[in-house]
């Protein structure tokens, strides 16, 4: 891998950090009124993989969706102002946390039923198929989501149509509080055979194995090999959500969360990048990130009249709920 | 469309969701059926459709009905018009999570971002008599409940119109086909290409004396007993043909007009369609007595045996009781 590539890639990853960071601040604070999911910890996953992609390729993201998100080229400051429940946000405020997703960048949903984007990636991967093109859908979901029914039906579809997803599977090892091993018959890759996929289980706290492998596999997918999984082995730094780390619920072994936080992929790849290189691209990012809370704290709030607004694309006149 | 092979014209409902299917798939090079046993047509609705539009744009599904379910909104959103064929109308209750709140949630929760629009067309609902408790049931109100465009076409032209209108809109809509519908032969299909808008209700009979709306098959219910009293009042049906969004002016006009009201609609009673049109009516219109409804009891599970099929469905006598207490006849 060149360098410059290894600098985009840590570049992406602290960006994803230090959004972060700051959103669970913010969230912590009930400036981010629904709480949020915090991505810290898994950054490698959402990077390397979508390193891959280009603006036209698709993903479908999940609850813990602002690392896919911004790894997938959205805009900082327009995903913090969706954040915020703003206009400017990219649902102009009426996504927030969950579902925050620029559509133009083949975003197909922040997701906040577990499992729910699996179909929907295999339908759009259809689609491009379908049209000729060579676009890929990279569906992502964590390790609960593997006992969803829908997403094996959706296996089985992408399966027997040979469609050009990749399944990525961010095994952090919790669902909430219920640990893998006991939420998780057999194992989640062999599963993923069953369907005759093909499936790889990689270090998700190592960025360059996953944009490998990640990129051996999407390869396939463009080159019409049918879909394939990719299982990253992965943990979340914080709670399940900031509602718990509000609260000061906590329910793994803080040993365990020690030794994961060793193998933090951005300290990682920055001890490889050395200290100028990693100083510049930190100083920047913060820098961004100081932007992004001045351009969204500033942007305007939606009209309490407009809540329905865009519920229908015509004119499908809604009654109102009160009849003063 | 004289080629197509089959359904044979005399199934005139049928017939027309399959002319209709037909002329959208022709129009329109996005528009593609997905479901089971479509390619064979085993409905009725889809034949023909294969040999002439290719297995690229009729795909048999596994039966996986949430995966192809959200399988359409994702093709949906990547430019495709995707329309559904569930092969049995409580199917609904399995795909509930992936059209109440996934499709139909996309537009506003991504600030109209994107819209997604697939048609889920249940053919045979409501009781086929005989099918007992898990092949009968009519949930349309529960769609209607939760927002997305509904339509329920009592008669073969409203069914070609209003798919063909479905099929083109940008957001997700159901159609629900009556069961009693589909297999009759006593309304041919007239052949007629209208498109029919949503949102527009139909009067269908014009009277001065009580109005009847009436949904899907009861709007054939409906205007026999028009028929048989009309020596004795004038009665008005009005047929929305889309139960959501509701045409509440046609019907506003009506009541306001015979002051009197009976819906006929094959929901379960408890929060049906019919209690949403009594309440607005009680609400809103000019009413010279209590409203009445027919309707199925609450929470109703259809018992095998056809003579209790045939007690919990609405029919013909109970709508005359309703006129007539309406009316104090
Ligand atoms: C179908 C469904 N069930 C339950 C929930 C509540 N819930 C939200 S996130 C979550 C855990 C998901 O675990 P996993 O898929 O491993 O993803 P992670 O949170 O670890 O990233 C649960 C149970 C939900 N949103 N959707």
């Amino acid at each position: 891998m060149t360098r410059e590539h290894q600098l985009a890639l840590y570049r992406s990853m602290k960006l994803i950090r230090e959004f972060e960071e700051r959103c669970l601040e913010m969230a912590i604070a009930g400036e981010i009124v629904g709480g949020m999911h915090p991505y810290i910890g898994q950054e490698a996953v959402a990077v390397g993989v979508c390193s891959n992609l280009t603006e036209r390729d698709f993903i479908t993201s999940t609850h813990r969706g602002h690392g896919h998100v911004l790894a997938k080229g959205a805009e900082s400051r327009r995903l913090l102002a969706e954040l915020l429940g703003t206009l400017e946000g990219f649902n102009k405020g009426r996504g927030g946390s969950m579902h925050a997703a620029d559509m133009r960048l083949g975003i197909l949903g922040a997701n906040g039923i577990v499992g729910a984007g699996g179909a929907i990636a295999a339908g759009a991967a259809w689609t491009a198929k379908a049209r000729g093109n060579s676009e890929v859908v990279v569906s992502f979901f964590g390790d609960g989501a593997m006992s969803q029914g829908v997403l094996l039906e959706a296996f089985n579809l992408a399966a027997i149509w040979s469609l050009p997803v990749l399944f990525v599977c961010e095994n952090n090892m919790y669902a909430t509080s219920l640990r893998c091993d006991s939420g998780l018959a057999g194992n989640a890759a062999r599963r993923a055979e069953g369907f005759g996929m093909v499936a790889r289980t990689v270090d998700g706290m190592d960025v360059e194995s996953v944009a490998g492998v990640a990129g051996e596999l999407i390869e396939r997918c463009r080159d019409g090999a049918g879909p394939a999984f990719l299982e990253c082995l992965t943990y979340r730094f914080f709670g399940h959500h900031s509602v718990l780390e509000q609260l000061g619920v906590e329910f793994r072994d803080p040993d365990e969360v020690a030794t994961w936080r060793k193998r933090d992929p951005i300290v990682s790849l920055g001890e490889r990048l050395g200290d100028d290189a990693v100083a510049e691209i930190d100083a920047a990012v913060k820098n961004e990130i100081d932007e992004a809370v001045e351009f969204a704290k500033n942007a305007a709030s939606p009209e309490p009249k407009d809540a329905l607004m865009y519920l229908y694309s015509g004119t499908a006149a809604v009654r109102p709920g009160v009849v003063l | 469309m004289s080629e197509l092979p089959s359904p044979p014209p005399d199934l005139g409902y049928t017939h027309a969701l399959n002319r209709a299917l037909h002329a959208e798939m022709a129009a329109d090079d996005d528009v593609f059926l997905l479901g089971e046993d479509v390619r064979v047509g085993a409905s009725g609705v889809t034949s023909g459709l294969m040999p002439k539009f290719g297995p690229e744009r009729v795909l048999d599904t596994p039966l996986s009905e949430q995966g192809f379910t959200s399988f359409g909104t994702g093709a949906a959103m990547a430019g495709k018009r995707p329309v559904i064929e569930f092969q049995i109308s409580s199917l609904i209750y399995l795909v509930f999570e992936q059209i109440v709140n996934q499709a139909h949630k996309f537009s506003l929760m991504t600030g109209g971002q994107i819209q997604v629009p697939v048609t889920y067309l249940v053919s045979g609902s409501g009781s086929r008599f005989g099918w007992a408790g898990q092949h009968s049931d009519n949930p349309y109100s529960l769609l209607a409940h939760a927002g997305i465009k509904t339509v329920v076409p009592g008669r073969p032209a409203d069914a070609y119109g209003l798919l063909r209108s479905a099929i083109r809109d940008p957001d997700p809509v159901a159609m629900f086909a009556p069961s009693s519908l589909l297999g009759s032969t006593d309304v041919p299909d007239s052949g007629e290409e209208e498109i029919v808008p949503l949102g527009e209700a139909n009067v269908l009979r014009e009277g001065g004396d009580l109005t009847i709306v009436a949904v899907g098959q009861h709007v054939g219910t409906a205007l026999e007993v028009a028929e048989s009293l009309s020596d004795r009042v004038d009665l008005e049906v009005v047929d929305p043909r889309t139960v959501y969004p509701f045409d509440w002016d046609c019907l506003r006009k009506s009541v306001n007009k015979t002051g009197r009201l009976v819906v006929i609609d094959d929901s379960n009673r408890m929060c049906g369609l019919g209690a949403e049109i009594i309440a607005t009516a009680a609400e809103e219109f000019d009413l010279l007595a209590p409203p009445k409804r027919v309707c199925r009891p609450d929470g109703t599970v259809i018992p095998y045996a056809l003579a209790l099929d045939k007690e919990l469905v609405p029919g013909p006598e109970q709508l005359t009781k309703s006129i007539s207490a309406a009316l104090n006849l």
